[in-house]
């Protein structure tokens, strides 16, 4: 697969429920439509809670990625 | 016009303050406006001068001092600075209660710059009549 590139990396670990969801909804809000924003994450809250927000707010789940120790969250923009 | 949540901040714990700052946080994921009364205990805690310092409940007991810690340790943000970054991604508004403000002599201008305005409890159960729920911490 064509690995994608973010047009947005927002580095959230060590964050807690819901930082790493508010800061990935602030990039959503000031961003344009087609950007890809990825979050790292440590937290447990932000692996259910994000993907849901994206997916109930109509934009696109690209993938949740494990890491080393952390998680991926990558999203497209669509609306 | 956006759905809302309105939030009645009576404590001045800062984990009770802090649950309200997560809770309207949730809101505003949820694309809702949030509006929020806060008054005695926690009404305190937004003055400029002479804030009393945040406490855990008692319920926190012999932990309270470790949870503060680790708390501090991780960086967890203040309830003011969640509600403060909430403010660019929604429609927050923090009121103080005219009752307990005029109580203890306080004005708008010897609270947070982020207390909109001082009102009240009327004009306060008018904004949250119609939201879809209210909460008392």
């Amino acid at each position: 697969m064509e690995e994608l590139k973010p047009t947005r990396v927002i580095d959230a670990r060590g964050s807690f429920c819901p930082g790493p969801l508010m800061e990935m909804i602030k990039a959503y809000k000031q961003g344009k439509v087609g950007d890809i924003i990825s979050v790292y994450s440590t937290d447990t809250g932000t692996k259910k809670d994000a993907p849901e927000w994206i997916k109930k707010s109509g934009n696109e789940l690209i993938g949740v990625y494990e890491r080393n120790g952390y998680f991926e969250i990558v999203m497209r923009k669509t609306k | 016009m956006a759905e809302k949540v309105a939030l009645i901040l009576f404590s001045g714990t800062m984990d009770k303050l802090m649950a309200g700052s997560i809770i309207a946080s949730g809101a505003v994921a949820n694309g809702m406006d949030v509006d929020i009364f806060v008054t005695f205990w926690a009404l305190l805690q937004l003055k400029k001068s002479g804030a009393p310092k945040p406490t855990l409940s008692p319920e926190a007991g012999d932990m309270s001092k470790q949870i503060m810690k680790i708390m501090q340790e991780k960086k967890v943000p203040s309830w003011l600075d969640t509600i403060r970054n909430l403010k660019d991604i929604g429609n927050v508004n923090l009121y103080g209660c005219a009752m307990f403000a005029d109580l203890l002599g306080l004005k708008k201008e010897d609270l947070d710059p982020l207390v909109k305005d001082v009102i009240g409890v009327s004009q306060f159960v008018d904004m949250a009549k119609d939201s879809k729920m209210t909460l008392f911490l």
